[in-house]
């Protein structure tokens, strides 16, 4: 109990609490002693200059006779006159110290009503005079309200205190708790998740506070941990059925012609395409390889502003000739200004599937009147570019399909291909912050690599690229 | 050609090294990066081929020593980790040309014979010419038996890549880094068809053959007199 942070927080929060209550209630009481001091000061203070008002006009006499009138009355102040030999000449106190050796000025001291027997004496804070003729005067004012007062400050202060710590107490064991409880929360859940139950979700209570957008961050990155694990869980299957077959062909082509080749030639020629069998393999695990690294975001960093429009020309200038070769039209509107962070190997390669698919199976199957059209341009903050074809395209239902990776839509496989492509290219969109939009063309596939335009002014000034030892100048 | 072979896996060490003294050069094989280094700060080689994960010392590691000899040496990097990152660091180590693992043989031979000539000075020259063939790198200007040629701008660093590199075979991804700046693998035969398109215009009816075609490889341009 003593461990758990709810008890530590409560306790801490109930320390400063009562700390900064002792404080405050500290200062209230010294305050209202000091006011009640200087009330009293200032009352005596009144009293002696009425006295010496009174000596002023009348003389001693005078003096003593306006001292013992107002000695008689209830409540009054106490007055003491001595004579120079010690004698009391007037007054209505009796003080209980040595009073010829008092020095003038403010003092507290100890005094009796004449009537009282001789206790402990009453406490009063006089004043004292010693006047022209040598004789001492005495005017004080008793302290017992004052001290009562400042018994019932101080009791106050003592249940004020324990009712502060109460209530602190009760209020701090109900915030933690009720904060704690949604930590613990956090912690069951959690516990169930990693207990193997990846369907747990954080609760969430519709409050937007700081635990709910913690449960949603959380609850955010399960989901993509979840997409993760799936995906994994389909790729091994994927791998292990996508590989199985260029390795039975390698190895059953290695096998019939170790049983079967009489002469060099055709052992060499068997060799060769065990050559090239490997190769396709080589490729689906650097393609592979590649997605990985797009998707796990290690190559976000290598990130820099780049002009697209520069990416997209060289691309299609590599294309051209090949698509001519193939009969297509091929055509290119290509904005401009057209900045975003960008790898610019990465972006290449998505292209280069992106065209190579439409080379591929944007060709009409009458080999008449198919085009390739590749756009880039700008809008509403982001930049599109789309490679366009004329060919069968791919029906709606099955466009989320083939981003799957090994997932090919030709069941006989008779065009060469990884059945990776697309998967790659929408790994590298999601790597630049974009994604891959596989359109209708009417006829035709447009599939559109939609990335975040940089327009911020001071990150458009283009980083300089990557420094590269010289070329071969 | 003096070249260096520094390569911890012994099957693929060897196999290297007795394809390139096949193909006409003497190798040398060392198997940490220690011995690496040592080798290549003492014998002097044309080439160094340096596998990026090695014992003792690292790839990099050793080819950042070397430069911090101030030797020039010629560095080709072989590495298992081919992604974009990786080839940026080696090439930012100092390392001068960078080939995934694995690699067809003639691939490699055919870096690691371009990457030697580039040390030699007549590759920076200002005119090229091979047979009757010449190109002026600053007047931008290709004619063959005197006839002025008319090229693109890619064309033309097509031609002039190949012709610096005259009589040694230039493979495709050669073609595609070293012209097009880009490393990754079309997947088709993309540069076939730059290069036909190229040969079409350097080779006219009756005239010799320049650019050849070399199976398995690559191209290469070589004077037909020689």
């Amino acid at each position: 109990m003593a461990r758990t942070t709810a008890f530590k927080l409560s306790a801490l929060y109930l320390l400063i609490f009562a700390i900064f209550s002792g404080i405050i209630l500290g200062y209230i009481a010294w305050n209202t002693r000091r006011l009640l001091d200087a009330q009293i000061t200032e009352t005596i203070e009144t009293e002696i200059n009425a006295l010496a008002e009174q000596y002023r006009q009348g003389g001693l006499r005078r003096l003593v006779a306006v001292i013992e009138r107002r000695g008689r009355q209830s409540g009054s102040f106490l007055y003491l006159l001595i004579d120079p030999r010690g004698d009391a000449m007037t007054g209505n106190a009796i003080l209980r110290v040595p009073v010829q050796s008092v020095s003038p000025g403010w003092s507290e001291m100890r005094y009796n009503w004449p009537d009282e027997g001789e206790e402990r004496g009453r406490r009063a804070k006089v004043r004292t005079f010693i006047l022209p003729s040598g004789l001492r005067l005495f005017v004080g004012r008793d302290l017992e309200e004052q001290d009562r007062l400042q018994i019932t400050i101080r009791r106050a202060r003592g249940l004020s205190l324990l009712l502060v710590l109460l209530m602190g107490g009760f209020g701090a064991w109900f915030v933690t708790r009720r904060v704690l409880k949604r930590v613990e929360g956090v912690a069951t859940t959690s516990a169930a998740i990693m207990a193997g139950n990846l369907s747990q979700r954080l609760p969430v209570t519709n409050t937007d506070d700081e635990f709910d957008r913690l449960s949603l961050h959380l609850n955010a990155m399960l989901d993509r941990i979840g997409e993760l694990m799936t995906g994994l869980r389909e790729l091994s299957d994927n791998v292990a059925h996508d590989l199985r077959t260029p390795l039975t062909r390698l190895r059953n082509g290695a096998e019939g012609a170790l049983r079967k080749a009489e002469t060099l030639e055709e052992a060499k020629s068997a060799l060769e395409r065990a050559i090239e069998e490997s190769d396709h393999l080589l490729r689906i695990f650097d393609a592979l390889q590649m997605i990985t690294r797009a998707e796990s975001g290690n190559l976000a960093t290598s990130l820099k502003p780049q002009r697209l429009e520069d990416i997209v020309a060289s691309l299609a200038e590599l294309y051209e000739p090949l698509a001519e070769e193939a009969g297509l039209a091929f055509d290119t509107r290509i904005g401009t200004d057209l900045v975003a962070d960008a790898n610019r190997e990465l972006i290449g390669q998505a292209l280069s599937n992106l065209i190579d698919n439409a080379l591929k199976y944007g060709v009409k199957p009458a080999g008449e009147g198919g085009s390739l059209t590749i756009t880039a341009e700008k809008a509403g903050g982001q930049i599109r570019i789309a490679v366009a074809d004329r060919g069968p395209g791919i029906p709606e239902d099955k466009r989320a399909a083939v981003v799957e990776r090994f997932v090919r839509l030709d069941a006989s496989r008779a065009k060469p291909g990884l059945g990776l492509g697309l998967s790659l290219v929408a790994a590298i969109a999601r790597l630049h912050g974009g994604e891959l939009r596989l359109e209708d063309n009417a006829p035709g596939l447009r599939a559109v690599l939609v990335l975040p335009e940089v327009t911020d002014s001071a990150a458009r000034t283009l980083a300089p690229g990557i420094a590269l030892p010289e070329k071969e100048a | 050609m003096k070249i260096l072979v520094v390569e911890d896996d012994p099957e693929a060490g060897r196999y290297l090294a007795r394809a390139l003294n096949e193909a006409g050069h003497v190798t040398d094989l060392a198997a940490d990066g220690e011995a690496g280094l040592e080798m290549a700060l003492a014998g002097s080689y044309d080439v160094l081929v340096v596998d990026r994960m090695l014992p003792k010392r690292d790839g990099l590691s050793l080819i950042m020593a070397l430069r911090a000899e101030k030797r020039t040496t010629p560095v080709l990097i072989l590495s298992a980790l081919g992604q974009v990152d990786d080839r940026v660091l080696g090439l930012r180590a100092g390392g001068d040309d960078y080939l995934t693992k694995p690699y067809a043989f003639t691939e490699c031979l055919a870096r690691v014979e371009a990457l030697a000539r580039r040390r030699n000075p007549q590759s920076a020259q200002l005119t090229y010419k091979v047979g009757d063939l010449e190109l002026d790198r600053l007047a931008h200007r290709v004619s063959r038996a005197g006839e002025d040629i008319p090229l693109q701008p890619r064309e033309f660093r097509l031609l002039e890549y190949l012709m610096r590199h005259a009589g040694q075979v230039v493979t495709r991804t050669m073609l595609l880094e070293n012209v097009w700046d880009y490393h990754f693998d079309p997947q088709t035969n993309v540069i076939d068809v730059h290069v036909s398109r190229l040969r079409g215009k350097i080779e006219r009816k009756g005239q010799a053959t320049l650019l050849h075609t070399v199976r398995g490889a690559g191209y290469m341009i070589r004077d037909p007199g020689r």
